[in-house]
């Protein structure tokens, strides 16, 4: 017997649900035989579009999210290696990524390495945008005109056998039309450009936009990020903190003679985009200057003792 | 084939390409063909997006048409052409983000494009579906055409390059060409987009506009000087 009910119950549910169903039919066959332009039709024709149009874009949103988040990913990935110099075409960026490359978070006021969050899921540039875990930067200092700082910056280690190969160093700073975001990638000195590289920028295609351009971007290899203020300390074979001076690397107009004195803290500025080229200029020493990553270099620097 | 393309369906496929050409003749669409044109790659995938975005909601305007209620009719338009526009920016994100990156607003713009709301309200509304889906296309190759071209003469001249890949060797690499960067700016795509006018024109002189009105000679002039 209570399986009978059961049936019943069911049966009159499937009933409801189909004069329900019957309902609305009659009430669209109503609607839509009314005149075009009927107060009724109107409502009923403005809901229901909006109706489909928001299942239509929520649907397209929601299921294509993952791949959406994964590019972006990968894309920063790739960013990373191709600044470390470890790009090769058609390798597994992930599997590279996750072999030569480090991350970890860094408290850029004290220059210590901050534990207990995970680095791999930190998201500077969210971290950035929370009032929580960022910093207002003062005018006076704002040179790469960002406002605002995350408290913690994720920088990338590229090792190899045990010992750090180079640094890389997420910056960013306001060109011309749009705030450059890039990363700087450093000797284990850091002192020593290896590369750098801009993956989100909307400078002028051809002139701003020159700053991925890869025959611009070698010409920082191999330049000074700080002043070397004591030459006799080089010859010691270590840098010390006393031989580092202030940010002094900036893009000239025209060309870099390299005979004269001062031309490794040089590289060539870009033809007709002098405003983008001084935001790099700003960008580079906000980002190593004592706002950003020096108190940090100076630690690894006297962590490591590097030989010169 | 020959079934689905019957006469109707065959002119308005052809005759957007030249003889009603979206831009060269009705002048629209011009925002998107000056921003986008710089490089040939983003030009094919906005020309194959705005192609998609045109026929898909000139297709669907059309089959709703005859319930939409004038006074809502624009907004209605509105509402299914920017649908169609998220839909078409969250798959280039998802399966071409390099390019979506290059792109980045200017898809999001189609639907202010003049050409998909102009093939709405001036075909969709009073066509069956499937012709307005084919005159979208249409329209969508006639404002390719004028955009490849565009960007043709814009990469070439201004990079030295077409689809990225070398063409003229640049002089800062060591080659003769000096590049043009003024056709790497917007404003390069006006004088191209006049010249292409002007020769369609001339070729077809039944597209130039009738004179408006004539402008005296001041020997004839009356009025004016009381």
């Amino acid at each position: 017997m209570p399986n009978k009910c059961k049936h019943i119950e069911k049966l009159n549910a499937t009933l409801e649900q189909y004069e329900q169903y019957r309902k609305f039919i009659i009430y669209k066959d109503k609607v839509l035989a009314l005149g075009n332009d009927s107060l009724e039709k109107t409502i009923a024709i403005a809901v229901s579009l909006c109706l489909v149009c928001a299942v239509l874009v929520s649907f397209a949103a929601v299921a294509l999210k993952p791949l959406q988040v994964d590019n972006k990913a990968a894309d920063m990935k790739k960013n990373i290696l191709d600044v470390a110099g470890l790009l090769e075409e058609g390798a597994d960026i992930n599997a590279a990524f996750s072999e030569k490359i480090e991350s970890k978070l860094v408290d850029l006021e004290t220059g210590d390495y901050v534990d207990g969050i995970n680095a791999d899921e930190y998201d500077q540039r969210k971290a950035a945008k929370d009032p929580a875990q960022s910093i207002l930067i003062p005018k006076d200092k704002d040179i790469a005109h960002i406002r605002v700082k995350a408290k913690y910056a994720k920088v990338f280690l590229v090792k190899e056998g045990g010992e750090v190969k180079s640094i890389i160093l997420p910056i960013n700073g306001y060109g011309l039309w749009s705030t450059l975001y890039g990363f700087l990638s450093l000797e284990a000195d850091g002192q020593t450009v290896q590369s750098i590289n801009f993956y989100d920028q909307q400078e002028t295609p051809g002139l701003g936009g020159e700053v991925v351009n890869p025959n611009w971007r070698a010409l920082w290899k191999g330049k000074k990020v700080y002043a070397e203020t004591d030459q006799p300390a080089l010859d010691k074979g270590m840098i010390g903190e006393a031989d580092i001076g202030e940010p002094a690397l900036s893009l000239i107009k025209g060309s870099v003679d390299t005979t004269k004195p001062g031309s490794q803290y040089q590289v060539d500025g870009l033809a007709g985009a002098t405003l983008t080229s001084t935001g790099v200029t700003n960008l580079v020493r906000y980002w190593t200057s004592n706002e950003g990553f020096a108190p940090y270099l100076k630690k690894v620097r006297t962590v490591k003792g590097v030989k010169s | 084939m020959s079934a689905i393309l019957n006469d109707e369906t065959k002119k308005v496929l052809t005759t957007p390409l030249v003889n009603d050409n979206p831009i060269t003749l009705q002048v629209l669409g011009i925002c998107s063909a000056l921003a986008v044109t710089s490089q040939m790659s983003t030009s094919l995938i906005m020309a194959l997006a705005l192609t998609l975005v045109t026929a898909f909601s000139s297709a669907a305007i059309s089959a709703i048409r005859n319930h939409i209620p004038s006074s809502i009719r624009i907004i209605v338009q509105m509402t299914i052409i920017a649908s169609l526009v998220i839909v078409v920016d969250q798959i280039l994100k998802a399966f071409a983000y390099d390019v979506s990156k290059q792109l980045s607003v200017f898809v999001g713009l189609i639907i202010t494009n003049c050409i998909v709301m102009g093939r709405a309200e001036g075909y969709a509304m009073k066509n069956p579906p499937l012709e307005s889906f084919m005159d979208g296309i249409g329209n969508g190759l006639g404002y390719s055409l004028i955009l490849i071209i565009v960007a043709f003469f814009r990469e070439t001249l201004g990079s030295g390059k077409l689809l990225g890949i070398e063409v003229f060797k640049l002089t800062k690499d060591g080659g003769w060409y000096d590049p043009n960067g003024l056709m790497l700016l917007p404003p390069s795509a006006f004088f191209i987009i006049g010249l292409i006018i002007w020769g369609v024109r001339q070729w077809k002189p039944s597209q130039a506009e009738k004179v408006e009105f004539k402008i005296l000679s001041i020997a004839h002039g009356e009025g004016g000087h009381h």
